[in-house]
């Protein structure tokens, strides 16, 4: 049997990067990580070739197949390297929870932080608002459990893992305080920081402070 | 309360995207009709984060959103498979799903769009359909062979789009511009499973002439 190769296209700050990156730590999978270095500038021709249609990162590259979008990739990631560290539940009903509570994250979190440090007046505050009330409806679902997946660690951990690197540049440029408005969810981040596959997967969050800026800059916000 | 029951209505393409993966699988539920303008207690308890239809209730257990639904009946009832079982390949039709499902909005709108908006939203759908358009090139249907996971959730620019086009008047779709898809929705069109599980197309081509109406008409 050929040995599997893996390569993982990626951006060092890219919260959608780092839960390819925990999954695979996860299941103890050895890859290639290539980071897309000019990202905010030019596309690579790896990536426009593995990623046509969207044209972004990350991409997991399997045996030269790609596969697209981070929820996808974990999922797929679970399913091929099934013999350790299940990423979703085993039974259907929870499994189902769990790719609601993905898919909620994917489509409510990124925008409305993106606001927070991409916009000004109005429309920033709308976007802290939407941010928080997101949380919040987050740390209802987490309730008193240790992670989203119950006791042990799961897709929608992984799913929403990686924003919380991009925290200290929303409190900085939206001047909130999240262990305020969501102290749960806070807790629930640094239990799940302890775990070496998410310390190893998500940058240094003054790191992200400083590219936020250059984007900021780049987006004329400043 | 035991069984199955869907929350959802009729004339919607992800309460009948679901109501199609049921009908593979040959599952006995309860529809239930909601109405948007009056929701349901049940339904507001049983999708409390985004209150919208379809909502599956298995033994009262609710699940929401038709791609996630879909999953959880090809997962949970026997019979034919919905999804491919090989993960490259599930990974793939999982792409194609939420590729239809985002860019829907953009197709959405062209269709009613007026005035100097037409032309930049027409680009977007445009650039949508090209892409589908390309992924169908080799293919029968989307799930290659037989009718697929990606087809049941294409039922909007399979079914839908074609019945606004002829109700606003906008063409977006043209066999000139987009040849594989239309060789797509004509076999999509004619196949049994689609005549079987869309709604009467008179229906909703009354229901969007209306629509196109009150907007002649102006806000009220």
């Amino acid at each position: 049997m050929a040995k599997d190769e893996v390569i993982l296209l990626d951006f060092w700050a890219s919260m959608f990067g780092m839960r390819l990156r925990i999954a695979l730590a996860e299941k103890q999978v050895n890859y290639e990580y290539k980071e897309e270095e000019g990202l905010l500038n030019f596309k690579s021709p790896l990536l426009l070739q593995m990623n046509p249609i969207h044209k972004k990162v990350p991409v997991l590259i399997h045996n030269g197949k790609p596969i697209c979008e981070s929820i996808i990739g974990v999922e797929y990631i679970d399913e091929v390297w099934k013999d350790k560290a299940p990423l979703l539940p085993s039974d259907p009903y929870e499994r189902a929870q769990a790719r609601f509570w993905a898919d909620y994250i994917d489509k409510k979190l990124y925008d409305s932080a993106r606001k927070i440090w991409g916009t000004k007046g109005e429309e920033q505050e709308a976007g802290k608002k939407d941010f928080i009330e997101c949380l919040n409806v987050l740390e209802g679902e987490l309730g008193d459990k240790p992670y989203f997946g119950g006791d042990n660690f799961g897709f929608v951990d992984i799913a929403l893992i990686g924003f919380y690197s991009w925290f200290y540049a929303y409190e900085t440029y939206g001047n909130l305080s999240t262990e305020a408005e969501c102290p749960k969810f806070v807790a629930w981040a640094k239990r799940c920081m302890q775990r070496d596959s998410v310390a190893k997967s998500l940058p240094d969050q003054h790191k992200v402070l400083e590219f936020i800026k250059v984007l900021r800059k780049k987006y004329g916000v400043e | 309360m035991s069984g199955v029951k869907l929350l959802g209505i009729n004339g919607s393409p992800a309460s009948r995207r679901v109501e199609w993966a049921l009908k593979i699988k040959g599952v006995e539920y309860e529809f239930i009709e909601e109405d948007l303008q009056n929701k349901s207690q049940l339904l507001l308890e049983s999708n409390p984060v985004y209150k919208k239809i379809p909502v599956l209730l298995h033994n009262g257990k609710p699940i929401a959103e038709s791609l996630v639904i879909i999953e959880y009946i090809d997962e949970v009832f026997e019979g034919p498979c919905i999804l491919p079982k090989d993960p490259y390949d599930r990974a793939i039709a999982r792409f194609w799903a939420k590729f239809l499902d985002e860019k829907l909005p953009a197709v959405w709108k062209a269709l009613w769009s007026q005035g100097e908006e037409q032309e930049e939203d027409k680009k977007e759908a445009y650039e949508v359909l090209k892409v589908l358009d390309n992924e169908l090139k080799d293919k029968k249907f989307f799930g290659g062979d037989g009718i697929g996971f990606v087809d049941i959730a294409a039922n909007f620019v399979g079914f839908w789009i074609g019945i606004v086009e002829e109700a606003t008047g906008v063409v977006l779709v043209t066999s000139e511009k987009f040849p594989n898809f239309c060789a797509w929705r004509n076999k999509y069109l004619n196949c049994d499973q689609v005549k079987e599980n869309m709604p009467s197309r008179e229906m909703l081509l009354g229901y969007f002439k209306s629509r196109v109406q009150a907007v002649a008409n102006g806000p009220k």
